[in-house]
């Protein structure tokens, strides 16, 4: 047993080691591209790293035709850069939703040589595979991750076209003070890093605005009796019970807080915005309200031909990101105009200055890379379903009141 | 004071089912002198079993008192064929090695539960259909639903009815003879083995029954869900005194209601240092407490080579 682990943590270290050094003698890739020189096209790859297989793959597939259909249109366009004219090509790598997977795409993507990579999907997969990028000097947009972790290392490569976690809580704070017009609430959290930040990223906020804290309390990830501490604020009566956490835990509770007769709403962060937690609370789950990062799909400004365009070409219904993934695609290329290269090195500085109108609308960075003003979506679970029921930009400070 | 009332009935339906797990770990331990770890899991296995009978009959439009007669009785046999076989596979063998070998054959069983299940079942949590719309009644301010009532009265009823067992039946007496001594209830003319199956079909097949209740009281299913499950139910027959069939449900119940109330007063107590999510600690702490001051338990006889 115990030779056993020491053994994995050697072979583990000496991986990683070799990956390091790999990384290293890779250098920036893009002197190949431009070096030889044949006087009208020039290449350029573009990497799609989302999961491709397994039980996450219909929303992996649906970013990378998104960035199919980007590379297409671009395609189509004719695009020149720097007198040349331009042939993109996608290089789609399959993560498995895995973080080990997602390194070893990372690596495979900057021996490829891509100019630019979409992805990945899962925070846990962007973050390891962002080191990789950041060593290779290869720019990464993530169309989905929200952890803020994320863009929060200090790299120069890190972009994502989404909200991220720490402006979910002050905006759901800012929709219960003003649009639900709440007096006084109950924070409870999972007591996990998403759960609980998002939990107190909402209380902070709200504290602020005239609203009392009627009770914070605390659950685990594993529990799924919350009677004693339902009980207790039902003592308190709010007006609003807050839940930073996941559905396995937002479903029963909903559902033991209708046993106990709790009239106070519910609401909640994305990782409670899924049908299973209707399935789980039942009956109980109508009027529950969470958000989730982005506009609904048929709401973008660009949405209704955007989904269009996709059905005509892959014959299927938008999931949730090809837009992101879309528009990723295009803030690249447009950043590679205004640079006139296709170099990394030389357009990567050209992203952050980015202000483009996209299909999920204007996109910008703020310093972290972090999407300006991306905009959050409260839903609310309407007869079995949940139903758009409005949509709230972050303020600025946003990110700053979360505290991290 | 209505908080107080619901917290106690809270901590009552909580009790109920982790009384009706530590009596499978009360008898086997009473009998067999092992802490019989897997037990936690049967009842995963129990709540699982029964939670995807009630799926697939609940969509086919079965009335729903069948739907439960069958999910309890699917569960119970799983449940009954799992714990004999494990008795025999795992535990047979090893009655005369040291104490710490079945021991540790239990963590191992207990293990193997759970990633079967997960294999079976996958990790997922799995939802419950809402078979039975809750109707709850007032009682001295505090919400009762018949499905908390039931709970609570089925697990009063199987420990009267254990009890009665035990002391009236032949099985039951050939039981407390192997409990006081194998070997001489051997020469009895007891089958001490089949005596020994017989505890562990009855520990299965309660275990069965309390899964049930708890993926009807809780409406969803998991397959790590044994885990904790069984370490509070394993300190519920501890704090009752473990061997003791009454100590179990009433070590079962007041370890409900003692992280019913440390959960609902702990932070205003503490001024907020401790939350609600250190109830588990309370659970635990009972444990130590027990252990220290009183290692026989509540209800339970000092006896020098036991607990």
């Amino acid at each position: 047993m115990h030779i056993h682990t020491v053994r994995h943590f050697a072979a583990a270290l000496i991986a990683a080691a070799l990956l390091a050094a790999c990384g290293k003698e890779a250098p920036p890739p893009a002197p190949k591209t431009e070096a030889p020189k044949p006087p009208e096209t020039l290449t350029v790859k573009i990497g799609s790293a989302s999961p491709l297989t397994g039980p996450q793959a219909h929303i992996g597939i649906d970013i990378r035709n998104g960035v199919q259909l980007a590379i297409e249109d671009a395609n189509a366009a004719n695009i020149d850069i720097g007198g040349k004219r331009v042939k993109f090509e996608m290089v789609a790598e399959d993560d498995e939703a895995n973080p080990t997977k997602a390194t070893t795409v990372a690596q495979k993507l900057a021996d490829a040589k891509v100019a630019a990579v979409v992805g990945h999907f899962n925070s846990g997969a962007s973050i390891p595979a962002s080191k990789i990028y950041s060593d290779a000097g290869i720019p990464q947009i993530s169309p989905s991750s929200t952890n803020p972790k994320y863009t929060q290392q200090g790299f120069k490569t890190t972009f994502r076209v989404v909200a991220h976690d720490d402006q979910q809580g002050p905006t759901l704070a800012r929709f219960a003070a003003r649009t639900l017009q709440v007096k006084s609430v109950a924070v409870i959290d999972d007591s996990t890093a998403y759960g609980q930040g998002l939990a107190d990223a909402f209380e902070n906020t709200i504290k602020t605005m005239d609203v009392k804290i009627a009770a914070r309390e605390h659950t685990t990830d594993k529990d799924t009796d919350f009677k004693a501490i339902l009980t207790k604020i039902k003592g308190r009566k709010p007006d609003l019970i807050m839940f930073g956490g996941i559905d396995p835990q937002a479903g029963p509770m909903v559902k033991q807080m209708k046993e106990l007769g709790i009239q106070a709403k519910f609401i909640g962060g994305d990782g409670m915005q899924t049908p299973n937690f209707i399935k789980l609370a039942g009956d109980a789950s109508d009027g529950a309200m969470a958000s989730i990062p982005g506009l609904p799909k048929d709401q973008m400004p660009g949405g209704k031909a955007f989904l269009e365009k996709y059905k005509a070409k892959f014959n299927q219904e938008v999931e949730l990101f090809a837009p992101m993934g879309y528009d990723a695609v295009m803030v690249f290329i447009d950043a590679m105009k205004r640079a006139g290269s296709a170099d990394p090195a030389k357009f990567l500085p050209e992203i952050g200055k980015t202000n483009y109108q996209g299909v999920i609308g204007p996109i910008a960075f703020d310093d972290k890379g972090d999407l300006k003003n991306g905009p959050i979506t409260i839903y609310v679970v309407k007869g079995g379903a949940w139903a758009p029921l409005e949509t709230v930009k972050p303020e600025a400070g946003g990110s700053a009141a979360a505290g991290k | 004071m209505e908080i107080f009332a619901q917290q106690i009935v809270n901590g009552l339906v909580l009790g109920s089912i982790y009384a009706l797990v530590a009596l499978g770990y009360t008898m086997v331990y009473g009998i067999l002198g092992l802490i019989n770890f897997a037990h936690g899991d049967i009842t995963m296995i129990g709540a699982l079993v029964s939670l995807t009978i009630i799926q697939l009959l609940a969509a086919a439009g079965v009335p729903v008192p069948l739907v439960l007669m069958l999910a309890v009785s699917g569960a119970i046999i799983v449940c009954t064929i799992l714990g004999v076989s494990i008795e025999r596979v795992a535990y047979r063998p090893l009655r005369r090695a040291p104490r710490l070998a079945p021991l540790i054959t239990a963590i191992g069983v207990s293990i193997l539960l759970q990633y079967s299940a997960a294999l079976i079942w996958g990790k997922q949590y799995i939802s419950m259909p809402e078979i039975m719309a809750p109707a709850s009644v007032t009682l001295f301010g505090a919400q009762l639903t018949g499905l908390q009532v039931a709970i609570f009265t089925l697990a009063c009823l199987i420990m009267a009815g254990l009890l009665w067992f035990i002391k009236a039946s032949r099985m039951g007496r050939a039981m407390r003879a192997t409990e006081q001594n194998p070997d001489v209830a051997g020469l009895m003319g007891v089958n001490t083995d089949t005596v020994i199956a017989f505890t562990f079909v009855l520990g299965s097949a309660i275990g069965a029954i309390a899964g049930l209740m708890i993926v009807l009281y809780y409406g969803l299913g998991h397959y790590f869900m044994g885990f904790m499950l069984g370490l509070k139910a394993f300190t519920a027959a501890v704090l009752g005194g473990i061997g003791n069939v009454a100590g179990a449900v009433l070590g079962g119940l007041l370890l409900g209601i003692i992280e019913s109330l440390a959960a609902g007063y702990i932070g205003d107590l503490t001024g907020g240092v401790l939350g609600s999510n250190y109830r588990d600690i309370f659970a635990f702490l009972v444990l130590v407490l027990v252990l220290v001051l009183r290692p026989s338990g509540l209800l339970g006889q000092h006896s020098g080579d036991r607990a």
